[in-house]
Protein backbone atom coordinates (compact mmCIF):
# COMPACT_ATOMS: atom_id res chain seq x y z
CA UNK A 1 0.00 0.00 0.00
CA UNK A 2 1.62 3.65 -1.06
CA UNK A 3 0.29 6.51 0.74
CA UNK A 4 1.27 10.25 -0.87
CA UNK A 5 2.72 11.54 2.17
CA UNK A 6 0.81 14.96 3.30
CA UNK A 7 3.22 17.95 4.63
CA UNK A 8 1.06 18.88 7.95
CA UNK A 9 2.82 21.59 8.93
CA UNK A 10 3.98 24.60 6.78
CA UNK A 11 5.66 27.24 7.79
CA UNK A 12 5.45 26.44 11.52
CA UNK A 13 1.57 26.74 11.21
CA UNK A 14 -0.30 23.59 11.16
CA UNK A 15 -2.94 22.64 8.44
CA UNK A 16 -5.73 24.87 9.99
CA UNK A 17 -3.48 27.30 11.12
CA UNK A 18 -3.29 26.80 14.18
CA UNK A 19 0.05 26.83 16.58
CA UNK A 20 1.67 23.40 18.18
CA UNK A 21 -0.16 24.29 21.43
CA UNK A 22 -3.23 26.14 20.36
CA UNK A 23 -6.63 23.99 21.17
CA UNK A 24 -9.72 24.18 18.66
CA UNK A 25 -12.32 26.30 19.86
CA UNK A 26 -15.06 25.14 22.97
CA UNK A 27 -17.94 25.64 22.93
CA UNK A 28 -20.01 24.54 26.14
CA UNK A 29 -23.69 24.47 27.08
CA UNK A 30 -25.00 23.01 29.80
CA UNK A 31 -28.61 21.64 30.55
CA UNK A 32 -29.65 21.82 26.89
CA UNK A 33 -31.84 18.24 27.20
CA UNK A 34 -35.05 18.71 29.14
CA UNK A 35 -35.66 15.32 29.94
CA UNK A 36 -32.19 14.51 31.49
CA UNK A 37 -31.26 14.56 34.68
CA UNK A 38 -28.53 16.59 33.78
CA UNK A 39 -26.67 16.92 30.63
CA UNK A 40 -24.44 19.09 27.91
CA UNK A 41 -23.60 20.01 24.66
CA UNK A 42 -19.69 20.30 24.13
CA UNK A 43 -17.92 21.53 20.66
CA UNK A 44 -14.32 21.13 20.25
CA UNK A 45 -13.45 22.57 16.40
CA UNK A 46 -15.65 20.26 14.55
CA UNK A 47 -16.69 17.78 17.48
CA UNK A 48 -19.94 18.02 18.41
CA UNK A 49 -20.88 16.17 21.78
CA UNK A 50 -23.98 15.56 23.69
CA UNK A 51 -24.01 14.25 26.83
CA UNK A 52 -26.61 13.00 29.28
CA UNK A 53 -27.17 12.21 32.31
CA UNK A 54 -29.99 10.19 34.06
CA UNK A 55 -30.10 9.03 37.78
CA UNK A 56 -29.34 8.31 40.82
CA UNK A 57 -32.06 5.62 39.77
CA UNK A 58 -33.30 2.11 40.35
CA UNK A 59 -30.77 -0.60 38.88
CA UNK A 60 -32.23 -3.15 36.78
CA UNK A 61 -31.98 -5.81 36.34
CA UNK A 62 -31.23 -6.37 40.41
CA UNK A 63 -28.53 -8.13 40.29
CA UNK A 64 -26.35 -5.66 38.48
CA UNK A 65 -26.93 -3.83 41.81
CA UNK A 66 -24.41 -3.00 44.58
CA UNK A 67 -25.55 -3.09 47.80
CA UNK A 68 -22.70 -0.32 48.69
CA UNK A 69 -22.37 1.93 45.83
CA UNK A 70 -24.14 3.70 43.14
CA UNK A 71 -23.44 1.58 39.32
CA UNK A 72 -22.46 4.01 36.52
CA UNK A 73 -22.45 2.81 32.79
CA UNK A 74 -21.61 4.91 30.11
CA UNK A 75 -22.34 4.69 26.56
CA UNK A 76 -20.36 6.45 23.89
CA UNK A 77 -22.39 6.41 20.62
CA UNK A 78 -21.49 7.97 17.08
CA UNK A 79 -24.01 8.90 14.96
CA UNK A 80 -24.09 7.13 11.52
CA UNK A 81 -23.76 10.74 10.18
CA UNK A 82 -20.87 11.59 12.03
CA UNK A 83 -17.83 10.83 9.77
CA UNK A 84 -17.32 11.17 5.88
CA UNK A 85 -18.26 7.19 5.17
CA UNK A 86 -21.22 6.65 6.86
CA UNK A 87 -20.51 4.84 10.35
CA UNK A 88 -22.35 1.28 10.75
CA UNK A 89 -25.11 2.43 13.54
CA UNK A 90 -24.54 0.59 16.80
CA UNK A 91 -21.65 -0.37 19.31
CA UNK A 92 -18.44 -1.71 17.73
CA UNK A 93 -14.79 -3.11 19.07
CA UNK A 94 -13.97 0.59 19.18
CA UNK A 95 -16.97 2.15 20.91
CA UNK A 96 -17.14 -0.46 23.75
CA UNK A 97 -13.53 0.12 24.07
CA UNK A 98 -13.92 4.04 24.52
CA UNK A 99 -16.84 3.84 26.61
CA UNK A 100 -15.14 1.65 28.84
CA UNK A 101 -12.13 4.22 29.11
CA UNK A 102 -14.17 6.89 29.13
CA UNK A 103 -16.41 5.39 32.49
CA UNK A 104 -13.19 4.48 34.15
CA UNK A 105 -11.63 7.80 33.47
CA UNK A 106 -14.95 9.58 35.55
CA UNK A 107 -15.40 6.92 38.00
CA UNK A 108 -12.75 7.70 40.65
CA UNK A 109 -14.30 11.61 41.32
CA UNK A 110 -18.18 10.25 41.36
CA UNK A 111 -18.77 9.72 45.10
CA UNK A 112 -20.95 6.38 44.28
CA UNK A 113 -21.18 5.53 47.76
CA UNK A 114 -24.13 7.88 48.27
CA UNK A 115 -26.45 6.13 46.12
CA UNK A 116 -26.02 2.29 46.85
CA UNK A 117 -28.26 0.15 44.75
CA UNK A 118 -28.35 2.70 42.00
CA UNK A 119 -27.48 3.24 38.63
CA UNK A 120 -26.07 6.79 36.87
CA UNK A 121 -26.47 6.19 32.98
CA UNK A 122 -24.57 8.61 31.26
CA UNK A 123 -25.16 8.41 27.31
CA UNK A 124 -22.86 10.63 25.01
CA UNK A 125 -23.38 10.88 21.26
CA UNK A 126 -21.13 12.41 18.95
CA UNK A 127 -23.20 14.19 16.51
CA UNK A 128 -19.90 15.22 14.51
CA UNK A 129 -16.18 13.94 14.75
CA UNK A 130 -12.87 15.06 13.86
CA UNK A 131 -10.70 13.39 15.79
CA UNK A 132 -10.74 13.77 19.83
CA UNK A 133 -14.58 12.66 20.65
CA UNK A 134 -13.31 10.41 23.27
CA UNK A 135 -11.73 13.71 24.97
CA UNK A 136 -15.04 16.21 23.93
CA UNK A 137 -17.54 12.83 25.31
CA UNK A 138 -15.44 13.04 28.40
CA UNK A 139 -15.76 16.57 28.92
CA UNK A 140 -19.07 16.91 28.55
CA UNK A 141 -19.96 13.88 30.81
CA UNK A 142 -17.73 15.25 33.51
CA UNK A 143 -20.29 18.59 33.13
CA UNK A 144 -23.71 16.61 33.09
CA UNK A 145 -23.03 14.83 35.76
CA UNK A 146 -22.09 17.73 37.95
CA UNK A 147 -25.68 19.28 36.31
CA UNK A 148 -27.47 16.49 37.17
CA UNK A 149 -26.51 16.80 41.37
CA UNK A 150 -24.56 14.03 41.52
CA UNK A 151 -22.10 14.09 44.59
CA UNK A 152 -18.25 14.53 43.00
CA UNK A 153 -14.93 15.03 43.99
CA UNK A 154 -14.10 17.33 41.13
CA UNK A 155 -14.83 17.57 37.41
CA UNK A 156 -12.55 15.72 34.69
CA UNK A 157 -11.34 17.56 31.51
CA UNK A 158 -9.85 16.06 28.78
CA UNK A 159 -7.80 16.59 25.75
CA UNK A 160 -5.46 14.78 23.14
CA UNK A 161 -1.71 15.32 22.53
CA UNK A 162 -0.07 13.76 18.98
CA UNK A 163 3.34 14.11 16.60
CA UNK A 164 2.75 15.05 13.57
CA UNK A 165 5.55 15.38 11.62
CA UNK A 166 7.93 14.76 13.97
CA UNK A 167 6.46 17.94 16.40
CA UNK A 168 4.44 17.06 19.66
CA UNK A 169 0.87 19.10 18.98
CA UNK A 170 -1.61 19.41 21.08
CA UNK A 171 -4.96 18.21 20.32
CA UNK A 172 -4.99 16.75 16.38
CA UNK A 173 -7.68 17.06 14.46
CA UNK A 174 -8.58 14.50 12.02
CA UNK A 175 -6.31 14.59 9.02
CA UNK A 176 -2.98 14.83 11.36
CA UNK A 177 -4.74 11.76 13.55
CA UNK A 178 -4.63 9.77 10.20
CA UNK A 179 -1.18 10.95 8.96
CA UNK A 180 -0.03 11.70 11.85
CA UNK A 181 2.91 9.37 13.90
CA UNK A 182 1.41 9.17 17.62
CA UNK A 183 -2.14 10.27 19.12
CA UNK A 184 -2.47 10.37 23.16
CA UNK A 185 -5.60 11.33 24.75
CA UNK A 186 -5.75 12.25 28.25
CA UNK A 187 -7.98 12.91 30.92
CA UNK A 188 -7.37 14.38 34.28
CA UNK A 189 -8.71 16.34 37.69
CA UNK A 190 -7.11 19.64 36.60
CA UNK A 191 -6.94 20.64 40.35
CA UNK A 192 -5.17 18.17 41.94
CA UNK A 193 -3.30 17.13 38.16
CA UNK A 194 -4.12 13.29 39.37
CA UNK A 195 -4.76 11.34 35.72
CA UNK A 196 -7.38 9.30 35.31
CA UNK A 197 -6.68 7.99 31.90
CA UNK A 198 -4.07 7.77 29.02
CA UNK A 199 -3.83 6.01 26.11
CA UNK A 200 -1.42 5.59 23.58
CA UNK A 201 -1.85 5.07 19.33
CA UNK A 202 1.65 5.12 18.03
CA UNK A 203 5.03 6.22 19.42
CA UNK A 204 6.70 8.43 21.11
CA UNK A 205 10.26 9.09 22.67
CA UNK A 206 10.45 9.15 26.55
CA UNK A 207 11.28 12.88 26.01
CA UNK A 208 8.57 13.39 23.21
CA UNK A 209 6.04 11.70 26.14
CA UNK A 210 6.53 13.80 29.02
CA UNK A 211 6.69 17.40 26.68
CA UNK A 212 3.34 16.15 25.58
CA UNK A 213 2.15 15.45 28.85
CA UNK A 214 3.06 18.84 30.07
CA UNK A 215 1.07 20.12 27.14
CA UNK A 216 -1.61 18.20 28.06
CA UNK A 217 -1.81 19.26 31.49
CA UNK A 218 -1.95 22.92 30.48
CA UNK A 219 -4.32 22.23 28.71
CA UNK A 220 -6.29 20.65 30.91
CA UNK A 221 -6.53 23.58 33.11
CA UNK A 222 -7.69 25.45 30.32
CA UNK A 223 -10.81 23.25 29.97
CA UNK A 224 -11.20 22.97 33.31
CA UNK A 225 -11.76 26.84 33.72
CA UNK A 226 -14.16 26.96 30.52
CA UNK A 227 -16.52 23.56 32.14
CA UNK A 228 -16.44 25.81 35.47
CA UNK A 229 -17.58 28.99 33.86
CA UNK A 230 -20.15 27.08 31.54
CA UNK A 231 -21.58 25.47 35.12
CA UNK A 232 -21.32 28.95 36.56
CA UNK A 233 -22.69 30.84 33.70
CA UNK A 234 -26.18 28.51 33.62
CA UNK A 235 -26.97 29.64 36.89
CA UNK A 236 -26.25 33.76 36.64
CA UNK A 237 -28.55 32.97 33.52
CA UNK A 238 -31.57 31.59 35.10
CA UNK A 239 -31.39 34.17 38.03
CA UNK A 240 -31.21 37.05 34.67
CA UNK A 241 -34.42 34.87 33.58
CA UNK A 242 -36.20 35.69 37.19
CA UNK A 243 -36.10 39.05 37.36
CA UNK A 244 -37.81 40.23 34.34
CA UNK B 1 -25.31 37.26 47.63
CA UNK B 2 -25.00 34.15 47.17
CA UNK B 3 -21.91 31.86 45.76
CA UNK B 4 -22.38 29.32 43.46
CA UNK B 5 -19.31 26.41 43.67
CA UNK B 6 -18.68 23.07 41.50
CA UNK B 7 -18.02 20.12 42.57
CA UNK B 8 -14.38 20.71 43.65
CA UNK B 9 -13.87 24.11 44.03
CA UNK B 10 -12.26 25.35 47.31
CA UNK B 11 -14.18 26.45 50.18
CA UNK B 12 -12.60 26.90 53.36
CA UNK B 13 -9.86 26.12 55.65
CA UNK B 14 -11.93 25.76 58.76
CA UNK B 15 -12.10 21.82 59.13
CA UNK B 16 -14.21 21.74 61.60
CA UNK B 17 -17.29 23.31 60.57
CA UNK B 18 -17.40 21.26 57.28
CA UNK B 19 -20.62 20.10 57.02
CA UNK B 20 -23.25 18.62 54.21
CA UNK B 21 -22.36 18.63 50.48
CA UNK B 22 -18.62 19.38 51.52
CA UNK B 23 -15.74 16.69 51.93
CA UNK B 24 -11.78 17.67 53.84
CA UNK B 25 -8.90 16.68 51.25
CA UNK B 26 -5.63 17.87 53.14
CA UNK B 27 -7.20 20.22 55.53
CA UNK B 28 -9.01 21.89 52.88
CA UNK B 29 -12.49 22.00 52.77
CA UNK B 30 -14.12 21.69 49.23
CA UNK B 31 -17.32 21.43 47.39
CA UNK B 32 -18.68 17.95 46.53
CA UNK B 33 -21.86 19.41 44.56
CA UNK B 34 -22.76 22.12 41.81
CA UNK B 35 -24.76 24.33 43.99
CA UNK B 36 -25.02 26.98 46.94
CA UNK B 37 -22.36 27.98 49.46
CA UNK B 38 -24.45 28.22 53.08
CA UNK B 39 -21.86 29.85 55.22
CA UNK B 40 -24.22 30.18 58.33
CA UNK B 41 -22.87 27.62 61.10
CA UNK B 42 -21.80 24.35 59.45
CA UNK B 43 -20.06 25.36 55.63
CA UNK B 44 -22.65 23.71 53.53
CA UNK B 45 -23.47 23.14 49.72
CA UNK B 46 -26.91 23.29 48.93
CA UNK B 47 -27.47 21.03 45.28
CA UNK B 48 -29.35 22.95 42.50
CA UNK B 49 -30.05 19.50 41.38
CA UNK B 50 -30.63 15.66 42.40
CA UNK B 51 -32.32 12.92 43.39
CA UNK B 52 -34.45 12.78 46.91
CA UNK B 53 -32.82 10.14 49.29
CA UNK B 54 -35.09 9.31 52.27
CA UNK B 55 -34.14 10.04 55.77
CA UNK B 56 -36.20 8.79 59.20
CA UNK B 57 -38.94 11.45 59.98
CA UNK B 58 -39.52 12.54 56.75
CA UNK B 59 -43.30 13.48 55.07
CA UNK B 60 -43.47 12.38 51.63
CA UNK B 61 -46.35 11.70 49.31
CA UNK B 62 -46.72 8.51 47.81
CA UNK B 63 -48.09 6.39 45.41
CA UNK B 64 -48.95 2.56 45.40
CA UNK B 65 -47.58 0.88 42.64
CA UNK B 66 -47.56 -3.21 43.83
CA UNK B 67 -49.12 -4.99 46.55
CA UNK B 68 -46.77 -7.95 47.74
CA UNK B 69 -48.63 -9.34 50.54
CA UNK B 70 -47.99 -7.92 53.30
CA UNK B 71 -46.91 -4.71 51.84
CA UNK B 72 -47.54 -2.29 49.81
CA UNK B 73 -44.67 -1.34 47.37
CA UNK B 74 -44.76 2.88 47.25
CA UNK B 75 -43.00 5.06 44.65
CA UNK B 76 -41.90 8.28 46.64
CA UNK B 77 -40.09 10.16 43.55
CA UNK B 78 -36.53 8.26 44.75
CA UNK B 79 -34.30 6.00 43.22
CA UNK B 80 -35.41 3.84 46.59
CA UNK B 81 -38.98 2.51 46.96
CA UNK B 82 -40.73 2.66 49.99
CA UNK B 83 -43.21 -0.22 51.69
CA UNK B 84 -45.66 -0.09 53.77
CA UNK B 85 -47.27 -2.93 55.91
CA UNK B 86 -50.46 -3.23 56.57
CA UNK B 87 -50.42 -4.00 60.02
CA UNK B 88 -50.35 0.27 59.67
CA UNK B 89 -54.26 -0.26 59.29
CA UNK B 90 -54.49 -2.31 62.76
CA UNK B 91 -55.04 0.95 65.05
CA UNK B 92 -58.24 1.91 62.65
CA UNK B 93 -59.49 -1.62 62.55
CA UNK B 94 -58.95 -4.51 64.33
CA UNK B 95 -59.56 -7.19 62.31
CA UNK B 96 -56.49 -8.69 60.40
CA UNK B 97 -56.25 -7.86 56.58
CA UNK B 98 -56.49 -10.98 54.50
CA UNK B 99 -54.32 -11.70 51.93
CA UNK B 100 -56.80 -11.09 49.17
CA UNK B 101 -58.00 -8.09 50.52
CA UNK B 102 -55.17 -5.57 50.80
CA UNK B 103 -56.59 -3.72 47.39
CA UNK B 104 -60.21 -2.80 49.40
CA UNK B 105 -57.80 -0.70 51.91
CA UNK B 106 -55.49 0.83 49.13
CA UNK B 107 -55.53 -0.07 45.95
CA UNK B 108 -52.67 0.44 42.79
CA UNK B 109 -52.39 4.57 41.84
CA UNK B 110 -53.60 6.02 45.30
CA UNK B 111 -52.20 8.27 46.47
CA UNK B 112 -51.17 8.34 50.03
CA UNK B 113 -49.31 11.12 52.80
CA UNK B 114 -46.94 9.03 54.92
CA UNK B 115 -43.94 9.03 57.37
CA UNK B 116 -40.70 7.77 56.61
CA UNK B 117 -40.38 5.37 60.00
CA UNK B 118 -37.16 4.25 58.65
CA UNK B 119 -34.72 3.66 56.60
CA UNK B 120 -31.90 0.55 56.97
CA UNK B 121 -28.18 0.24 55.37
CA UNK B 122 -29.53 -1.59 52.50
CA UNK B 123 -31.54 1.46 51.73
CA UNK B 124 -34.90 -0.79 52.45
CA UNK B 125 -37.49 2.40 53.39
CA UNK B 126 -40.12 1.55 55.30
CA UNK B 127 -43.58 4.24 56.09
CA UNK B 128 -46.15 4.68 58.53
CA UNK B 129 -49.52 6.14 58.30
CA UNK B 130 -50.62 9.68 59.12
CA UNK B 131 -53.88 10.18 60.48
CA UNK B 132 -55.39 12.02 57.02
CA UNK B 133 -53.28 9.84 54.91
CA UNK B 134 -55.36 9.29 52.00
CA UNK B 135 -55.86 11.58 49.28
CA UNK B 136 -58.58 11.63 47.49
CA UNK B 137 -59.91 12.47 43.71
CA UNK B 138 -60.03 15.95 44.81
CA UNK B 139 -56.90 18.60 44.21
CA UNK B 140 -53.97 18.36 42.53
CA UNK B 141 -50.83 16.46 42.68
CA UNK B 142 -47.39 18.80 41.15
CA UNK B 143 -44.09 17.20 41.40
CA UNK B 144 -41.11 19.48 41.47
CA UNK B 145 -37.45 18.91 42.65
CA UNK B 146 -37.17 18.10 46.17
CA UNK B 147 -34.29 20.63 46.17
CA UNK B 148 -36.41 23.62 45.71
CA UNK B 149 -39.29 22.72 48.26
CA UNK B 150 -37.82 24.09 51.20
CA UNK B 151 -37.62 27.65 48.57
CA UNK B 152 -41.94 26.80 48.10
CA UNK B 153 -41.98 26.65 52.33
CA UNK B 154 -39.94 29.48 53.33
CA UNK B 155 -38.41 31.37 55.93
CA UNK B 156 -40.27 29.94 58.71
CA UNK B 157 -42.96 29.00 56.49
CA UNK B 158 -43.68 32.62 54.71
CA UNK B 159 -43.66 31.63 51.47
CA UNK B 160 -46.40 28.77 52.19
CA UNK B 161 -48.73 30.25 54.51
CA UNK B 162 -48.94 33.71 51.52
CA UNK B 163 -49.68 31.04 49.15
CA UNK B 164 -52.46 29.03 50.98
CA UNK B 165 -53.95 32.44 52.19
CA UNK B 166 -54.37 34.37 48.54
CA UNK B 167 -54.48 31.55 46.87
CA UNK B 168 -57.35 30.80 49.22
CA UNK B 169 -56.37 26.92 48.86
CA UNK B 170 -55.48 23.92 51.13
CA UNK B 171 -51.66 23.06 49.92
CA UNK B 172 -49.25 20.41 51.57
CA UNK B 173 -45.88 20.37 50.58
CA UNK B 174 -44.00 16.74 51.27
CA UNK B 175 -40.41 16.22 51.58
CA UNK B 176 -40.22 14.68 48.19
CA UNK B 177 -40.91 17.81 46.25
CA UNK B 178 -44.60 16.49 45.62
CA UNK B 179 -47.37 19.30 46.51
CA UNK B 180 -50.83 18.44 46.87
CA UNK B 181 -52.80 21.23 46.24
CA UNK B 182 -57.12 21.54 46.91
CA UNK B 183 -59.42 24.55 46.66
CA UNK B 184 -61.56 25.47 43.47
CA UNK B 185 -60.32 25.07 40.64
CA UNK B 186 -59.56 28.64 39.41
CA UNK B 187 -57.51 29.00 42.90
CA UNK B 188 -55.72 25.68 42.05
CA UNK B 189 -54.85 26.92 38.70
CA UNK B 190 -53.11 30.41 40.07
CA UNK B 191 -51.35 28.18 43.41
CA UNK B 192 -50.21 26.02 40.07
CA UNK B 193 -48.48 28.97 38.38
CA UNK B 194 -47.00 30.14 41.10
CA UNK B 195 -45.51 26.89 42.43
CA UNK B 196 -43.74 26.10 38.69
CA UNK B 197 -42.88 30.01 39.39
CA UNK B 198 -41.46 29.45 42.76
CA UNK B 199 -39.92 26.10 41.58
CA UNK B 200 -37.87 27.69 38.21
CA UNK B 201 -36.50 30.91 40.17
CA UNK B 202 -35.86 28.92 43.70
CA UNK B 203 -32.40 30.38 43.51
CA UNK B 204 -33.05 33.84 42.95
CA UNK B 205 -33.00 36.87 45.84
CA UNK B 206 -36.56 38.47 47.08
CA UNK B 207 -38.58 35.68 45.89
CA UNK B 208 -41.34 36.42 48.18
CA UNK B 209 -41.61 39.87 47.34
CA UNK B 210 -41.85 38.91 44.09
CA UNK B 211 -44.25 36.40 44.26
CA UNK B 212 -46.52 39.02 46.53
CA UNK B 213 -45.93 41.23 43.99
CA UNK B 214 -47.64 38.23 41.22
CA UNK B 215 -50.27 37.34 43.55
CA UNK B 216 -51.42 40.78 44.20
CA UNK B 217 -51.04 41.92 40.22
CA UNK B 218 -53.37 39.03 39.41
CA UNK B 219 -56.38 39.63 42.06
CA UNK B 220 -56.23 43.14 40.99
CA UNK B 221 -57.01 42.04 37.65
CA UNK B 222 -59.54 39.60 38.37
CA UNK B 223 -61.18 42.42 40.35
CA UNK B 224 -61.01 44.40 37.02
CA UNK B 225 -62.61 42.09 35.11
CA UNK B 226 -65.56 41.94 37.55
CA UNK B 227 -66.54 45.25 36.71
Amino acid sequence: MKEEKIELIKDGKRLDGRDFEDLRPIKIEVGVLKRADGSCYFELGNNKALAAVYGPREKHPRHLQDAKTAVVTYRYNMAPFSVDDRKRPGPDRRSVEVSKVSRESLDPVILKEYYPKTAIDVYVELLQSDAGTRTAGINAASVALAAAGIPMRDLVSSVAVGKIDGEVVLDLNAVEDNHGEADMPVAMVARTDTITMLQMDGRFTKDEFERGLKLAKKACHEIYELQRTALIEKYSKSVGEGEE
Amino acid sequence: MYKVVVPGDFISDEVNRAGEGTYVDEGKVYAMHYGIVNDKGEIKVVALSGKYVPTNGDIVIGKIVEISFPYWIVDIASPYEARLHNSEFAGTRRDKIEFGDMNKYLDLGDLIVAKVLNVDALMRVNLTLRDEFKIGDRGRLIEISHTKVPRVIGRSGSMIKMLKEKCNCFVFVAKNGRIWIKGRDADMNLALEVVLMISNEAHTSGLTDRVAHFLDSFKKNREGDRE
